[in-house]
């Protein structure tokens, strides 16, 4: 294995001591001269005709400085951004549509200019269940949504119109066939629920406007590119006159990839000539962004009497909102989690719906936790139906190198059954839980990797230092790993390299930062721009050392002849050189990547529960997470993703709900919307297995958004063993678990 | 209606002119630029907004500014000496503890001023002490191991 120096090391986020004494800028902690202050005047019911909307009040207000409907949003070109706020018109379509917005000097006043906005609203049925939504006969959100169909390789739409956006039907094999050669079929209904992704800081935006009209934009994202292109579209202006700045950002985990604000405060911004501040409350936060969707996921499964899998048949109702914001997830991710195991006879049914809820957006693998819990859960019951170990029943299907599902490409090298078998002797060797009403539970999940666009540039200074200028937002410690990829090629100490994030004016294009892509998809941008760099070095120390070009290494601050340390330069002398006098130039490296090839993640979790058999309350005793992480470029930030995607899971799994009643959101807080706090928790152990996928960078695979994907299934297959009971809907309050218990 | 306080921030006294109705929280990060302390749900849910009153944990978003008047207010911003952080702070950093950062101000605060009180706390004490404060981040792992940290430093 190659030997490196920085790479693979345990370092500090390069942004940590700067959080850690407050000195860290996130988009609600900057203030401008001039400011105002903008409030959205959201919709109170779920479904409404407007009959009558009203601003005069509020425009007569002392300190309102202008108040903006959907009749003040540019003409929308053909196709708009879903990532856009949409401001009613005609109709509301879920209780927390933005209707109006209010600039004003301060924010009281433009509290009060809000409530003086005048709406008649007619209340119409809200459509809030799924499967009504889809009967012939439902209220239909939408008279000009007709489905899109996509039916074993015929398309068209359907002729009537529908609250089912998408119908899409795929399969291989034979699937009467597979089902009619099995020794056990299962089938079984799964619910998951709709849950916010959770981040700690509210939505927020700023804009200011300048003379030339130029608008700069502060805003909690995860790509200023995405957030610039986003609100061109909604002001309908050219990208070029729109700058977003990059900001530290308080948590996303893929919700803000969604711009619910900026596009407002911008238009405001344009309205009044003055910079607009708008920050969400945290009751807006729940109820006006996109949380991830809640499915209905029908699973039929069947096995041989040795254990094979013969057949799946899946069946995929997922609950959208209230547009058709987000699209294909459904569908991928239920491929992928099917993909776990080799099932030669497979048919997936998937039905997008649309419901008189807040549009749902991406959290964390969006769709494979939902996709997971059934196939994992389902997995769980046919081992104990064939009282098979639940390890060993998967590591009999897992998929291997050269496996292919539908149409996907055949399996690159991956690490599935490294990972169980490291679960298998994890539980091994561990002390199993003792006692009543305890019980042990294992899950998978497997997340393909993306790629996308990005470009990086170094600078290398004269001091030997190196900058590197990158436009991606920094979410899961990306400027570290990056950092230490640039102190890695250069051979330098990783605090010589300064990680700048640029304006969206200033720094080279980057994707967002979504799709766990960036320390993979950008750490090849940025490892091409030091060999540009390097190159460049290399070409001024030949003649000084009289070698060739080709014939060094970067190590302690020089440039090396290979095996012979005594013929080196410094880079510092290098850069010096190249800007004096005589110099060719200053040392500059540049490196873009587009398509390239991905490898795919495999993980494997472990619960230990205790059910309250008297309350219902379940309590996370141990839990142990294995995952193939190809290389580990820093482990403790793996570590820390890790932990974290496991305790969100923990908490979908057990505690977290929206409520509804009539449409109406009835928890929108953090008291009544529980969340895992610290006492919830164990630690969790983490278990990095590196099976290199082979491809760039350095053979590391995409790490934040796997780690969800099992938990939901771990947990559930768990509390089973524990009780004896099976939990099919999320999530699995003491409540629930007690009826269920109550029940058998 | 309006008020002329003094608060003694961070051993500093700051006079500023509040509204009666006005959260600490609120008259630390508009009126005196410490926007260190962050506001995660203006309810009291989160203990993002966590400051140090006399030494006590206290979420300022629950507090009025003029209820704070002779009281010692410490914000994240006073916790670091010149060239010095603080041993929580350094133990946050060192072992991973901090992602997204916004809960982080909150939580050295609530983690110092237990760790005031119980130096050598257990791994459960270190859990309840800061249930009160939300992380989304980090799952508390290394939250409480850096806690658990500075505890054993100072056996």
């Amino acid at each position: 294995m190659t030997e490196y120096t920085v790479l693979g090391k345990r370092l500090p986020r390069v942004d940590a001591q700067d959080k850690a004494i407050g000195r860290a800028m996130y988009s609600g902690d900057i203030s401008l001269p001039n400011m105002l202050y903008g409030k959205v005047l959201r919709s109170p019911y779920a479904h409404a005709k407007i009959r009558k909307l009203d601003v005069s009040k509020a425009k007569a207000l002392k300190g309102v400085m202008a108040v903006i409907t959907a009749e003040d949003v540019p003409e929308q070109k053909e196709k708009s951004s879903p990532k856009s706020p949409r401001l009613a018109r005609e109709k509301v379509l879920y209780a927390g549509q933005p209707i109006a917005a209010v600039a004003a000097i301060n924010l009281d006043i433009a509290v009060e200019a809000v409530s003086l906005i005048e709406v008649d609203y007619e209340e119409l049925p809200p459509v809030m269940d799924a499967f009504e939504a889809m009967k012939p006969d439902a209220v239909l959100i939408f008279p000009d949504v007709y489905t899109n169909l996509q039916v074993l390789g015929q398309t068209g739409k359907t002729t009537a119109p529908s609250n089912i956006t998408w119908q899409v039907e795929i399969g291989s094999g034979d699937i009467e066939a597979g089902f009619k050669g099995a020794y056990v079929v299962l089938e079984n209904i799964f619910h998951t629920q709709a849950v916010h992704q959770g981040y700690l800081e509210p939505r927020s935006a700023l804009a200011a406007v300048d003379p030339r009209r130029k608008v700069t934009i502060w805003t909690d994202s995860h790509g200023a590119f995405g957030v610039r292109d986003v609100c061109a579209d909604f002001l309908n202006i050219p990208i070029s006159h729109i700058k977003v700045m990059p900001v530290e950002v308080g948590g996303s985990f893929g919700a803000k990839q969604f711009h619910p604000l900026a596009p407002i405060a911008a238009l405001l911004a344009l309205k009044t000539g003055r910079p607009v501040k708008i920050v969400m409350t945290r009751e807006e936060d729940f109820v006006a962004t996109s949380p991830a969707p809640a499915s209905i996921i029908t699973l039929k499964m069947g096995v041989d009497k040795e254990g094979n899998i013969t057949a799946a048949a899946v069946s995929v109702v997922c609950d959208i909102g209230a547009f058709n914001r987000q699209v294909g997830d459904s569908l991928g991710s239920t491929i992928q989690e099917l993909s776990l195991y080799r099932i030669p006879n497979l048919s997936i049914k998937v039905f997008n719906v649309i419901t008189n809820k807040a549009p749902t957006g991406p959290y964390r693998a969006p769709n494979a936790a939902d996709a997971a819990f059934a196939v994992e859960s389902q997995m769980d019951l046919l081992a104990r139906a064939l009282q098979m170990d639940p390890i060993d029943f998967r590591l009999k299907n897992a998929v291997a190198e050269g496996d292919r599902v539908i149409t996907n490409p055949p399996f690159s090298r991956i690490g599935f059954t490294e990972a169980l078998l490291k679960m298998k002797d994890y539980l091994n060797r561990r002390d199993k839980p003792e006692g009543k009403n305890r019980g042990t539970g294992i899950a998978c999940g497997l997340w393909p990797a993306f790629g996308g666009a990005c470009s990086a540039q170094v600078n290398v200074t004269p001091d030997g230092s190196v900058t590197l200028l990158i436009g991606s937002l920094d979410l899961t410690g990306t400027r570290t790993s990056l950092a230490q990829i640039v102190a890695e090629e250069f051979g330098i100490a990783f605090d010589l390299v300064t990680v700048v994030t640029g304006d969206t004016d200033a720094a080279p294009y980057s994707e967002v930062s979504a799709g766990s892509k960036i320390t993979r998809q950008m750490g090849i941008a940025v490892r091409r721009a030091c060999q540009d760099a390097k190159d460049q070095l290399a070409r001024q120390a030949a003649p000084l050392l009289k070698v060739e070009p080709t014939d060094f290494s970067f190590t302690h601050g020089n440039v090396q002849v290979n095996g012979m340390p005594e013929k080196s330069v410094s880079l510092s002398t290098l850069v010096r050189n190249s800007i004096g006098r005589f110099g060719s130039g200053p040392i500059t490296g540049r490196g873009s990547v587009g398509v390239h090839p991905t490898a795919p993640i495999f993980v494997v979790q472990m619960a230990d529960v205790e059910v309250d058999k008297e309350t219902g309350k379940v309590k996370i005793l141990s839990y142990a997470a294995a995952q193939d992480v190809g290389f580990a470029i820093n482990p403790s930030l793996i570590e820390g993703q890790i932990q974290g995607a496991v305790a969100q899971g923990i908490g979908r799994t057990l505690m977290e709900e929206y409520v509804f009643q009539n449409g109406i959101m009835q928890n929108p807080n953090l008291l009544d919307y529980r969340i895992p706090t610290a006492a919830d928790l164990p630690f969790i152990d983490t278990m990095l297995i590196e099976v290199g996928s082979g491809i760039e960078p350095f053979g590391a695979r995409a790490v934040g958004e796997p780690p969800m994907i099992p938990t939901l299934a771990a947990v559930a297959n768990a509390i089973h063993s524990a009780t004896g009971v099976r939990l099919k809907e999320l999530p699995m309050t003491p409540e629930a678990v007690l009826k269920t218990i109550q029940a058998e | 209606m309006k008020k002329d306080i003094v608060l003694k921030i961070n051993g500093e006294e700051r006079e500023v002119t509040v509204e009666s109705r006005q959260t600490l929280l609120d008259v630390l990060r508009n009126h005196l630029g410490l926007t260190g302390t962050k506001e995660g749900c203006g309810n009291g849910n989160c203990g993002t907004c966590t400051v140090l009153i006399d030494g006590k944990a206290v979420s300022s978003c629950l507090i009025f500014a003029v209820e704070t008047e002779g009281h010692e207010i410490l914000t994240i911003e006073g916790l670091a000496q010149p060239g010095k952080i603080h041993p929580v702070q350094k133990a946050f950093i060192e072992e991973g503890a901090i992602q997204c950062g916004f809960c982080s101000p909150g939580m050295i605060l609530t983690a110092k001023a237990f760790l005031d009180t119980n130096p050598h706390p257990t791994e459960a004490e270190a859990r309840q002490a800061i249930a009160g404060n939300l992380c989304r981040c980090t799952g508390y792992d290394k939250i409480v191991r850096a806690i658990l940290k500075v505890g054993a430093k100072t056996l």
